[in-house]
């Protein structure tokens, strides 16, 4: 039984989101704001937090900031309506484990939670899209070649992704086992949060002037 | 200040308590109070306490034991700050007053309160115009107000300089050792009551005034955004909720409208591939009802030869099919551009079909897919097979 803590700041949501997630999830509590998200996580010690991006008070990067930074092991999935690249990107360096958008069914939610608890990293399309296109302007010298570019197998797995590909439909596709997706997917999320690119923060916030 | 006033009037009780406004007072917040009770200008108040004061001490007598027995009222937010200037006002009014009073006895009645009068009401019409309700209306109404003020204005200091001079005239003969002592406390006075305040307040009003209106002026563009578009879809949903496919096309098309003007201010609708997709993709949302998820990576400009027009053709007919026939609850498109190779994709989940048992005059995939695109030097391929869903991947090479 996986349980979860869900925060964001529109009880419908909430509730509604309580209702779609299936058996195997626990819903251990709720959370309005940044300061009961912090206060939550503490003393309920979830295996999945449930992150909404934009709240009263700081929003999610805020509490990954000081939840993450008080050495606590939890994991976030993001879980927002903007996919504003700022924000999406914003979320996955401030550590969260996934991004999915609030669109998204409550199976795929289900299976989404139930991999970022194994210590696996979800991708919505988008967020794919947005690394692919962060990843691919990389004139610039890098300071760290393994942490500042993409490989070729994370390349094809991402753009699988982008295409609306779940994981077993790219694990077929690729003739690799669903495990190793979720290896390269983890991978191109430790470079996502490592690298120290600066064009990365920088892409992102030009995104939004465009 | 005198507008939250007015506005806590109409909310109170018939007959409220008497309490001391924490908002907009000069000392105790009395005279605030009391002309919220009797529904006065404070101003009135204010200038009859200094008035009481100076005659003979009754107003401060007053003031003290309305203050100890009026209970308090606590503004919301943070504790508002004293409007020093005209605090400073006031007493420098209440100080020329006692020394007039002390100088001539005016006070105790007499002739010589006559040009006291005058000249009391002269500050009293300058008085007027530092009060920051008042300005308001004329900083607004720009010239026109400007205009009718600096006639107030020089009323106002007239009947200043009359009272003076008027008060010079019958008082000098008897006083002759005090004139110009009497003649500069006058004037430096009186300048001081005039100019300070109402310079002050003037910056201080222009500056909330702008602010002021900036604020309004971007509350009035979302309120007519949200108006136009927000409220009236939540209408014809309503009017439609016994059509869960029509709901959701309004719903979608609402969305993705919001996310536009949220987050891409200014794109222009067909100078590129990839807003040339997104456009594509909204408008067959729109007809079929079916949601459409649009992925872009790189971008480039739209060529003249039109290669890339028959492409995006051939990948709006592949939306169609795939909206029309294969009852996927969801459409993906993938748009990407890298080097020299431009290439679209277009999934489904729906119920696929069989690829060699489509008949010739099916013009959707033949034609208007696969054909098109070799026409233009491109290349279709569509992979699908019965219950598997859909994907028709579109390439096309352009020079850069």
């Amino acid at each position: 039984m996986i349980r979860v803590l869900i925060v964001d700041d529109h009880r419908l949501f909430r509730s509604g989101v309580r209702a779609e997630l299936g058996d195997s999830i626990q819903v251990v509590g709720e959370a309005e704001d940044v300061e009961s998200a912090v206060k939550a996580i503490a003393t309920l010690e979830p295996d999945v937090v449930l992150l909404d991006v934009h709240m009263p008070g700081g929003g999610g990067q805020e509490v990954l900031r000081r939840v993450l930074g008080s050495g606590s092991q939890v994991r976030f999935l993001a879980l927002s309506v903007s996919d504003a690249a700022e924000d999406v990107i914003g979320v996955i360096r401030g550590g969260a484990r996934g991004y999915v958008t609030k669109n998204i069914s409550g199976r795929e939610l289900t299976d989404a939670i139930r991999r970022v608890a194994d210590g696996d990293a979800v991708f919505s399309p988008r967020l794919a899209g947005f690394v692919l296109d962060a990843f691919a302007s990389s004139e610039a010298p890098s300071i760290d070649p393994e942490l500042d570019s993409l490989t070729q197998r994370e390349r094809e797995v991402l753009r699988l992704i982008a295409r609306g590909y779940a994981y077993k439909e790219i694990a077929k596709e690729l003739f690799i086992s669903v495990k190793t997706v979720e290896t390269h997917v983890s991978s191109v999320l430790r470079k996502l949060q490592l690298s120290n690119r600066h064009e990365l923060s920088r892409w992102a916030t030009a995104r939004r002037l465009v | 200040m005198a507008d939250q006033q007015t506005l806590r009037e109409t909310d109170d009780a018939p007959f409220p308590r008497l309490t001391r406004s924490m908002e907009g007072r000069l000392v105790g917040g009395i005279a605030q109070g009391l002309a919220a009770q009797l529904k006065l200008d404070p101003i009135v108040i204010r200038l009859s306490f200094v008035l009481l004061s100076v005659v003979d001490g009754v107003g401060i007598a007053a003031y003290a034991v309305l203050w100890m027995i009026t209970p308090r009222r606590q503004a919301e937010g943070p504790p508002p700050a004293r409007d020093w200037s005209q605090l400073a006002a006031f007493t420098a009014i209440g100080v020329a007053l006692a020394a007039f009073g002390w100088i001539t006895g005016a006070a105790q009645g007499g002739i010589g309160m006559l040009p006291f009068a005058v000249g009391g009401i002269g500050a009293l019409i300058l008085w007027q115009q530092a009060d920051p309700e008042r300005r308001k209306t004329w900083v607004s109404g720009a010239t026109k107000g400007m205009r009718k003020n600096r006639v107030r204005t020089l009323l106002g200091v007239v009947l200043v300089v009359i009272g003076a001079i008027g008060f010079l005239v019958a008082e000098g003969q008897l006083q002759a050792a005090r004139p110009g002592l009497l003649f500069t406390a006058v004037v430096v006075g009186g300048i001081a009551v005039i100019a300070a305040p109402w310079l002050a307040g003037l910056s201080k009003e222009l500056q909330l005034e702008r602010r002021e209106r900036i604020r309004q002026e971007e509350r009035a563009e979302v309120a007519a955004m949200v108006h136009d578009s927000v409220l009236h879809t939540l209408t014809l949903i309503q009017r439609v909720s016994h059509d869960p496919r029509e709901v959701t096309r309004l719903a979608r098309a609402q969305e993705r409208e919001l996310r536009n003007w949220l987050y891409q201010p200014a794109q222009d609708a067909d100078a590129t591939l990839a807003a040339a997709v997104r456009r594509i993709a909204a408008e067959e949302e729109d007809s079929h009802g079916v949601p459409i998820e649009v992925v872009c990576v790189g971008d480039t400009e739209l060529d003249p030869g039109g290669r890339l027009g028959a492409m995006l053709n051939a990948s709006r007919q592949a939306m169609v099919n795939a909206a029309k026939y294969s009852e996927s609850p969801v459409i993906s498109v993938y748009a990407e551009v890298e080097g020299e190779e431009v290439t679209i994709f277009v999934k489904d989940r729906g119920k696929g079909f069989d690829l060699d048992e489509v008949p010739l005059d099916r013009m959707g995939i033949r034609e208007s897919i696969i054909g098109r695109m070799e026409r233009h030097g491109g290349n279709a391929r569509v992979r699908t097979e019965p219950g598997e869903g859909t994907e028709v991947m579109l390439t096309m090479k352009v020079e850069k």
